[in-house]
């Protein structure tokens, strides 16, 4: 049978076990609104869950019951037993199509027309609302009920035992309807409670730490006849504590698996293209977590099909790709995981949903007009708040939002949403890493064991007592690492466990280069242990303000260790966010005074050579015995496959044991080593390029920190050393149209995207750019600068975007400016992704992606 | 003494639980815990300290695998430190479904309070000391000082409602 039905078996057997007990709940508390609630949506999942499956009747059946229940929980119309009765058939009548569902894979053949006419009676009957008192005067109520309307058991009596006159449905369903149905689903996996394996965990670590101690006694007895059992018994408790652990994670894409076809159903439903993209699905989530996600993953994707995305006429109209896209992602961002929910579709209408707020009494007219935008968005979050005009089958009845909310932060989450009116809503739901699982490196400090996740670790550094010296600006400590300097914290001092180093103090320990979200930054620390699997447990409530941790953990001889977060360090450090504002102004300016460039010698000749060091992949140092001939050329064998090496100018190979520098440069696949003398440097500068015509193979040469420097044209080399290099020729090379001010930046990026098989054409300001477009230039895409004289970048988009032959174009926008405001700015503006200037890799994934979008909208 | 104690901790009735008190010395001092609250008495041992962590908090330690925040009583209480390396007991209670340890210096028995002997806390008690005793009770020769729990692990209340 297909996972999906088995799983909608398991899950929906699960949901009307639930909903029995909630209906005998309402009946005997028939104005408890959060009955009502609870049964509401529980009825409107089963309801979702039949619709994407393709199970119309139980969907038909579903939809019925749900109407007048909506009715109920929204207090136009009282709860009497007959609804009670009809909503029990109703569920019943589900019953007996997933038990032919379970035995046959299909849904069983039926007629409900009676059911249904019974539910429609009382969604349209006033005359029941009127007079709840008094169903008696109803003919068709069943006579059981009248005679005991309140008691649920003869209710369901009614449906099992008795005649149930209206509804031929439900007297079909009274064979099946209580034993079945459970008995008859396939096992193929059995659903042990997350207490049980809770416990199993805690049982494990616990047997870890017996174990330890048994090691740590047979160590000190020598060779006893225990040591080889022990051995094993060591070697099974660690086998089996992983297993343990990994019974509680799970892929968040287990929790995706079944929104393809839920979007290409819906798709189908509403008559829209609806384009599914779904990123990180290997990011590992508890399964605890997974569960409680699933649900509310479902209803914002429901939600974004249903109202967020546009009908392709409108998108037509509006100027926008026919196929609407949902984007689904998630990663790991410091101690939570991050999914996104995006859409590029008509964004929510904020002017509708302030009316609605007042129409709802949620807030006063005054308030909403004051309210801020973002503020006046989260309104759909609560309870029973729906903007969507009419009722559809898909969705619209306001369950979703309130559901997704609660389910996200009865787990300790938040959930926000963005949204530009045109142009889509991004919901990004945020989740403690709580119980997830991560891989930690073990540190020391001052005495103390703190573990830093893994993730944010880009290297290890060892400094002092020959190594690398940490250097002093002032009492502020740096780590010159290749050319950057690298602010260091002092993780001791800054945790007050000792005082802070004075400036110039020799310092000895490890240096864990850290990237946090806002910055990269080196931890100082005494010393480096090892990395461990661990399991992230919150902290006590008590120490939840402590930025410093983002959560803390057992390690696997016993012992409590803090969560360093990386974020937070940075933060209490005064690194990153705290001075983002400041820096970004420093920034702009930087971005205009030049790059990072690899100052090298070649060819034997003295003046030095730069290249832009975004360009190069890596430096390598190969002992010269590696170096081989094939034809007259020489190659090396490097990461598994054979790599020319290119020389600038006159080479000749290394003495036996000597090395030979290379500079690698890589596109996918394709590797070409340079070789060089000797590696100078790595220097921030600004340079003045002075273009050099007859010099082939640079671009020119300028003054790089007081020398005259020739400027390395890397296209020119990467197509002598492989003719092929730019030869994708068997497709249309992809023409794009580079707008940036700086001719530096120019220089810079039409090679690297040259190098990737670009057609680059460039020019150096927003009203040439437009006289392009006038003159009938075509492009495939727009890489843009925004700060421009003149005209900036948002402007430019803005312009493009009104119309013409380049309206539809990817616009990618290139600068040092990527807070979420400016992203949020560039988007409103039309741009189609926004990348930090200049990031090779991003720059060209950007362009690819906005590139693939183009020809499968096409 | 302590598989004693661990003996008497579980369910009693409500009426008999409230007069069950853990005493145990602190600096000199003779208070007690209600005995329902407690969980486990252990010896204070492999406590990590927590850099940065409000004052009082001892740090954390494994209880047979979940995680336990400790409080050290006497700074609670305004007491000076312990002398570095004193023996200490670890009394695990639970407050709002997490547990805590809390430090103390010594853990005697566990006692039966009679009603009559209880008094409220004397007005003249400094500060730090009526916040966290609900009441006095005469023993022969020496008074018991009961503790609430709730109060001592009841660090910066404000900045969770700010949070949350």
């Amino acid at each position: 049978m297909d996972d999906l039905i088995s799983e909608f078996l398991a899950e929906t057997n699960e949901a009307l076990a639930e909903l029995d007990t909630a209906l005998v709940d309402l009946e005997r508390a028939s104005e408890d609104a959060e009955i009502l609630a609870r049964i509401f949506r529980l009825v409107h999942t089963v309801k979702g869950t039949c619709g994407f499956l393709g199970l119309s009747r139980l969907e038909t059946v579903a939809h019925a019951a749900e109407s007048l229940l909506g009715l109920y929980r929204d207090g136009e119309r009282s709860v009497t037993p007959d609804g009670i009765t009809a909503v029990l058939a109703a569920l019943d009548t589900i019953r007996l199509i997933m038990g032919g569902l379970a035995d046959a894979g299909e849904e069983p053949k039926g007629d409900d027309s009676a059911l249904l006419a019974r539910l429609e009676a009382l969604v349209q009957d006033e005359h029941v609302s009127t007079q709840p008192t008094d169903p008696a005067t109803r003919d068709d109520e069943p006579p059981q009920a009248d005679e005991e309307p309140t008691a649920v058991a003869s209710a369901l009596a009614i449906v099992h035992d008795g005649p149930a006159p209206p509804s031929g449905a439900t007297a079909a369903a009274t064979p099946v309807a209580s034993s079945t149905v459970d008995t008859n689903l396939p096992v193929q996996a059995i659903r042990v409670s997350l207490p049980v394996l809770d416990e199993l965990m805690t049982l494990a670590s616990e047997l870890v730490l017996v174990r330890n101690q048994l090691l740590q006694v047979a160590r000190s007895q020598g060779s006893t006849p225990f040591s080889a059992p022990l051995q094993r018994l060591s070697r099974i408790t660690t086998d089996m504590q992983e297993g343990v652990m990994k019974t509680r994670m799970q892929p968040v894409s287990a929790a995706w698996a079944k929104l393809p076809r839920l979007v290409r159903d819906l798709g189908q439903e509403l008559n829209k293209k609806i384009d599914l993209v779904m990123t990180g699905g290997d990011t590992e989530l508890d399964r605890q977590v997974l569960e409680l996600i699933r649900d509310p993953l479902t209803h914002m994707v429901r939600n974004c099909a249903d109202h967020g995305l546009e009908t392709p006429e409108q998108r037509i109209r509006a100027g926008k790709l026919e196929t609407g896209r949902i984007l689904l992602s998630a990663r790991q961002e410091g101690g939570r995981i991050v999914i996104q929910i995006a859409d590029d579709g008509r964004g929510l209408d904020l002017t509708r949903v302030r009316q609605r707020a007042v129409e709802r009494g949620l807030a006063t007219e005054a308030a909403v007009t004051a309210m801020e935008d973002a503020d006046v968005a989260r309104f759909v979050f609560r309870p029973g708040f729906s903007t969507a005009e009419a009722v559809t089958s898909v969705s619209g009845r306001g369950v979703g939002m309130d559901v997704v909310r609660n389910n996200i932060e009865r787990i300790g989450g938040n959930v926000d949403l963005q949204t530009t009116q045109g142009r889509g809503t991004v919901l990004t739901i945020r989740i403690p890493l709580t119980l997830a699982i991560i891989s930690g490196l073990v540190v020391e400090s001052v005495g103390e064991r703190f573990a830093v996740p893994q993730s944010a670790v880009v290297e290890l550094v060892r400094v002092g007592g020959g190594n690398t010296r940490v250097e002093w600006v002032d009492s502020a400590p740096v780590l010159r690492l290749r050319g950057q300097l690298l602010p260091l914290v002092q993780l001791g001092p800054l945790l007050n466990l000792a005082p802070f180093l004075g400036g110039g103090a020799p310092v000895e320990g490890f240096v864990a280069v850290l990237q946090a979200d806002t910055a990269r930054f080196g931890l100082l620390v005494n010393g480096v242990f090892d990395t461990e699997e661990i399991v992230v447990k919150p902290v006590a409530p008590i120490l939840r303000d402590l930025q410093a941790f983002s959560g803390n953990t057992i390690l696997g001889d016993g012992g409590v260790i803090m969560i360093i977060d990386p974020s937070g360090v940075a933060r209490m450090a005064g690194i990153g966010s705290d001075r983002t504002a400041q820096a970004q102004g420093e920034t702009i300016t930087k971005d205009e005074e030049g790059a990072q460039l690899l100052l090298f010698r070649a060819g034997g000749t003295p003046t030095p050579k730069a290249v832009p060091l975004g360009l190069v992949a890596r430096l390598e140092a190969l002992p010269s015995s590696t170096i081989e001939m094939a034809g007259d050329r020489p190659v090396v064998q490097y990461r598994g496959r054979l790599m020319p090496l290119m020389p600038l100018g006159a080479w000749a190979k290394p003495l036996a044991g000597a090395h030979q520098q290379l500079l690698v440069f890589q596109d996918g696949d394709r590797m070409l080593g340079l070789m060089v003398d000797e590696i100078l440097d790595v220097i921030e500068s600004r340079i003045d390029l002075r273009p050099s015509a007859q010099h082939a193979g640079f671009l020119g040469s300028a003054i790089i920190a007081g020398h005259a420097t020739d400027v390395l044209d890397c296209a020119y080399w990467l197509r002598q050393g492989d003719p092929s290099w730019f030869g994708k020729t068997d497709q249309a090379v992809p023409r794009l149209l580079v707008v940036e001010d700086s001719g530096f930046f120019r220089q810079i990026v039409v090679p690297a995207l040259s190098t990737a098989g670009y057609d680059v054409t460039a020019c150096a300001d927003a009203a040439s750019a437009l006289r392009l477009r006038d003159s009938g230039a075509v492009f495939d895409a727009i890489l843009s600068d925004i700060e421009m004289p003149g005209m900036d970048g948002f402007g430019l988009v803005a312009e493009i975007r009104r119309g013409g032959p380049w309206s539809k174009l990817p616009v990618v926008a290139l600068s040092s400016r990527s807070s979420p405001k400016d992203l949020m700015r560039g988007r409103a503006a039309g741009f189609s992704d926004h990348v930090a200037k200049f990031d090779r890799d991003r720059v060209l994934s950007a362009l690819a992606n906005a590139l693939s979008n183009m020809s499968e909208a096409a | 003494m302590n598989a004693q104690l661990l003996q008497m901790s579980p369910r009693r009735s409500a009426i008999e639980e409230s007069r069950l008190l853990l005493t145990l010395q602190i600096a000199g001092r003779l208070c007690g815990i209600p005995v329902p609250c407690v969980r486990d008495v252990l010896r204070a041992e492999a406590i990590t300290r927590v850099p940065l962590a409000p004052p009082g908090v001892a740090g954390v330690l494994n209880l047979r695998g979940r995680i336990v925040t400790a409080v050290e009583l006497r700074s609670r209480l305004g007491l000076p430190p312990a002398d570095r390396g004193a023996p200490q007991m670890s009394i695990i209670v639970e407050y709002d479904g997490e547990l805590y340890s809390l430090v103390a210096d010594s853990v005697r028995e566990v006692i039966s309070i009679s009603p009559e002997t209880r008094e409220e806390a004397p007005a003249t008690l400094g500060d730090t000391w009526r916040t966290h005793a609900t009441a006095v009770y005469q023993l022969d020769g020496e008074l018991l000082i009961e503790l609430d729990p709730a109060q001592l692990l009841a660090f910066g209340r404000g900045v969770e409602g700010g949070i949350s």
